[in-house]
């Protein structure tokens, strides 16, 4: 070789194929689904005010100083700026009411990350979505609080009262009829769950700006549409089936919050197309057998775990037509 | 409508640096390094010593065994060692060095003039085996046992792989334009060896003017068709090839000859249609000098036995620090330590990649995002491939994962956001099986 080129060949770099990759990486799409969710996380400190942006700062730190203190103590590589520990923190926010005491949400985080994420090996490795199990705890905790929801941005000025309950919450509580009188009439009530100004966990409230976040990821192909149309489809048809109003259970609740943003999680669903569907209805049916024959109002955050808990089952059972084998 | 696959990536095929380029002739080097080992199968014995003076295209070494190809003189001149060198392959290989004595002087008789027409079948076959012929996509099998398919097997369907799915490379593309009479002779020649009335060309519909240059070639030639492709990695692989062109699926563990195909290289048909009218040996290949540390990248007709160094120097050196070098294309290609590597029958690219083109991270755990099971052509799961690598369970990965129907064409690695080395592990777990297999 010429040496005036100053080229280096002994610094030649020698690997299995292939050698070129593509530009996705685990940071790229944990930042994109962080940036999904920001307009409904923003929408959230609109809605509760202070308290909510206090809340998801608190859980955003508490996680990603988590994440960095274990992955530091474990001389792991320090991979805390992937984005995925901030992800879980902005998740536990909006899946929690706004006015929690702050102890709840710092504990629910560590339990999150260190519990639910690290005892399992990290990233990669967790059988359960952190940020739902981290929900799960502070309400096996804290019951009250977590059933105790701030009033909403349409409310202020309109109830002389500090808190109340989520419309799941009344229908579950009055019926459906009081829910409707509640709100006045059938379109001031969907539009309020459309538009999120009503009262329920943090995030969860706003369907349209969950949505577009969701079209978002859709588009960046880090979230297959089959999954949230499916969850809230099956939601609406099972719903519909069972006499209940569907559009009421597919825009309340953490119903869509879950099902473009947990379902999706991609380390704790089936690794193929097929066994995602599975998933999703599965997670779909869970949600309404929870919300009309169980104790809880609100199912999502438990469907999504039990699902969870058979995606090794399904990952095992059901696996991708291999080449040779038949069209 | 292009045809294509299931799975599959789209990597930017960059082949722009070098598409328009025509194809340059070397100079004869100085010396060429000929190792004795070019082709899948049993090495030869080099069958000259050193001091021994040699013409182009004589035989130097060859094996007994089935499953091998004998090896030829690139250039006339004097043997002046025997010895171990560096391999591109097989990392170091026996080579003959001769070096040129500047009149590159063809062995008595060479080049003959015949016309394929009048030969039978049963010669053309042993003139293939002679020349040394191998598949020169990159694979190097053996071509004359590709022809010999056994009695059982009936071969209706001839397939010439002009993909060239591979990004960079374009030196299939260049002699399909400017040798497009002499692909179709090859193939025609070919398919008289097979007994074979059907052949298809499939070509990447990124190259529009070699569909042309080859449908303008094969007119008023009814048993040859030119099929457009979907430009999709890996379009160019055998079974992908042949279940988009035929329509059926080459069955797992089975050879393309078990659904009466044969398939074989552009590059692999110009040289048997050079063997049998011209007696010319392959001695020599058409090879894609490229990558982003280049500083000129071109498609050159290189002697067999060119060191990577010259060949690189001939493209003006390099541009920017190479971190890898590479033999064949950026996705099944094999990284190189050293530039002193000679170019063998197998060598369709020499790749210099620079620290963005590699845009290698550090290997982080599976997030299970499944972009490597949508785009594996052959319907696994490579992310569980890779896990259960790592934790050693290489018999369950064959067992249960379908480990052993595997292509290693690398799609899964291309599309892995955590930078996981999905082949690497493959090849590791393909090879601790076959030692477990061994030790039995």
């Amino acid at each position: 070789m010429s040496t005036e080129t100053k080229i280096e060949i002994e610094q030649l770099m020698v690997s299995a194929s292939p050698h070129i990759r593509c530009d996705e990486s685990i940071s790229k799409i944990m930042w994109s689904v962080n940036a999904a969710l920001a307009p409904a996380a923003l929408f959230s400190v609109y809605n509760f005010g202070m308290p909510a942006f206090f809340n998801i700062l608190l859980c955003v730190l508490a996680c990603v100083a988590t994440e960095y203190l274990i992955l530091k103590w474990q001389d792991k590589p320090m991979v805390v700026n992937d984005g995925s520990a901030f992800l879980t923190g902005l998740l536990l926010a909006m899946n929690i009411p706004a006015t929690l005491p702050w102890y709840m949400p710092l504990a629910g985080s560590v339990f999150a990350i260190g519990i639910a994420k690290h005892t399992m090996g990290g990233i990669g490795f967790n059988i359960f979505n952190p940020a739902l199990i981290g929900r799960a705890f502070i309400l096996a905790s804290w019951p009250i609080a977590m059933t105790t929801w701030p009033i909403s941005s349409d409310m202020i000025g309109k109830v002389d009262a500090l808190t109340t309950a989520t419309p799941l919450g009344i229908l579950k509580q009055q019926g459906y009829q009081s829910l409707i009188e509640h709100f006045g009439d059938h379109a001031t009530m969907y539009k309020s769950l459309l538009l999120g100004t009503r009262p329920g966990s943090m995030g969860e409230t706003s369907a349209l700006l969950l949505i577009l976040g969701g079209i978002y990821l859709i588009y960046k192909g880090y979230v297959k549409w089959q999954m949230p149309v499916l969850m809230i489809g099956t939601v609406g048809i099972l719903t519909a089936a069972f006499g209940g109003d569907p559009f009421l259970h597919m825009m309340s609740g953490g119903l869509i919050l879950g099902a473009f943003y947990m379902a999706t999680d991609m380390v704790t669903i089936p690794i193929t197309l097929k066994g995602q569907i599975i998933f999703a209805i599965g997670a779909g049916a869970l949600t309404v057998l929870i919300r009309l024959q169980g104790g809880y109002p609100e199912g999502v955050c438990y469907a999504i775990l039990l699902m969870n808990c058979v995606t090794p089952l399904i990952d095992r059972l059901v696996k991708p037509r291999k080449y040779g084998t038949g069209r | 409508m292009a045809k294509s696959f299931r799975g599959g990536v789209h990597p930017d095929d960059r082949k722009r640096y070098t598409a328009s380029k025509e194809i340059q002739v070397a100079p004869v080097p100085e010396k060429v390094i000929i190792p004795v080992r070019q082709h899948i199968g049993a090495p030869c014995s080099p069958i000259v010593a050193v001091g021994d003076l040699v013409k182009k295209g004589q035989v130097i070494a060859e094996a007994q065994a089935f499953v091998s190809s004998p090896i030829h003189a690139s250039t006339s001149g004097k043997v002046v060692a025997i010895a171990e060198y560096p391999h591109p392959v097989f990392g170091t290989c026996m080579a003959i060095v001769i070096e040129s004595d500047g009149q590159d002087e063809w062995l008595e008789g060479l080049p003959l003039s015949r016309d394929w027409k009048n030969i039978e079948a049963s010669e053309i076959k042993e003139i293939i085996r002679q020349s040394g012929m191998v598949g020169m996509g990159g694979a190097t099998f053996p071509t004359h046992i590709k022809m010999a398919p056994p009695k059982e097997k009936t071969i209706h369907t001839f397939i010439l792989n002009g993909a060239e799915c591979e990004p960079f490379l374009t030196a299939d593309h260049r002699v399909m334009l400017e040798q497009s009479e002499r692909i179709v002779t090859g193939m025609q020649i070919a398919m008289k060896v097979l007994g074979v009335n059907k052949g298809y060309i499939g070509i990447e519909d990124n190259k529009p003017d070699a569909i042309a240059a080859m449908n303008k070639a094969c007119s008023g030639i009814s048993s040859l068709e030119v099929v457009p492709l979907q430009t999709k990695y890996p379009q160019g692989a055998e079974k992908t090839l042949i279940s988009v062109i035929c329509g059926t699926d080459v069955p797992s563990g089975g050879l393309p000859m078990d659904v009466g195909v044969v398939v074989q290289n552009v590059g692999t048909v110009v040289a048997i249609a050079d063997a049998v009218e011209k007696g010319i040996p392959l001695i020599e290949r058409v090879t894609t000098v490229t990558g982003g540390a280049v500083a000129e990248p071109k498609n050159i007709l290189f002697r067999i036995g060119t060191t990577f160094a010259a060949a690189v120097e001939l493209c003006g050196g390099f541009a920017k620090q190479p971190m890898k070098v590479i033999m064949g294309g950026p996705m099944m290609g094999m990284a190189q330590r050293t530039l002193d590597v000679p170019i063998i029958k197998g060598t369709s690219g020499i790749l210099a990649l620079s620290e963005a083109d590699v845009n290698i991270g550090p290997e982080r755990p599976c997030i299970r995002c499944g972009r490597c099971v949508e785009a594996c052509p052959m319907g696994l799961v490579p992310s569980m491939l890779s896990i259960l690598a790592e934790r050693g369970a290489y018999a369950v990965a064959k067992e249960n994962y379908d480990l052993l129907d595997c292509v290693e064409c690398g799609s899964c690695v291309y599309v892995c956001p955590a930078k996981r080395n999905i082949v690497h592990y493959i090849k590791l777990s393909k090879a601790q099986n076959a030692a477990m297999a061994a030790k039995k």
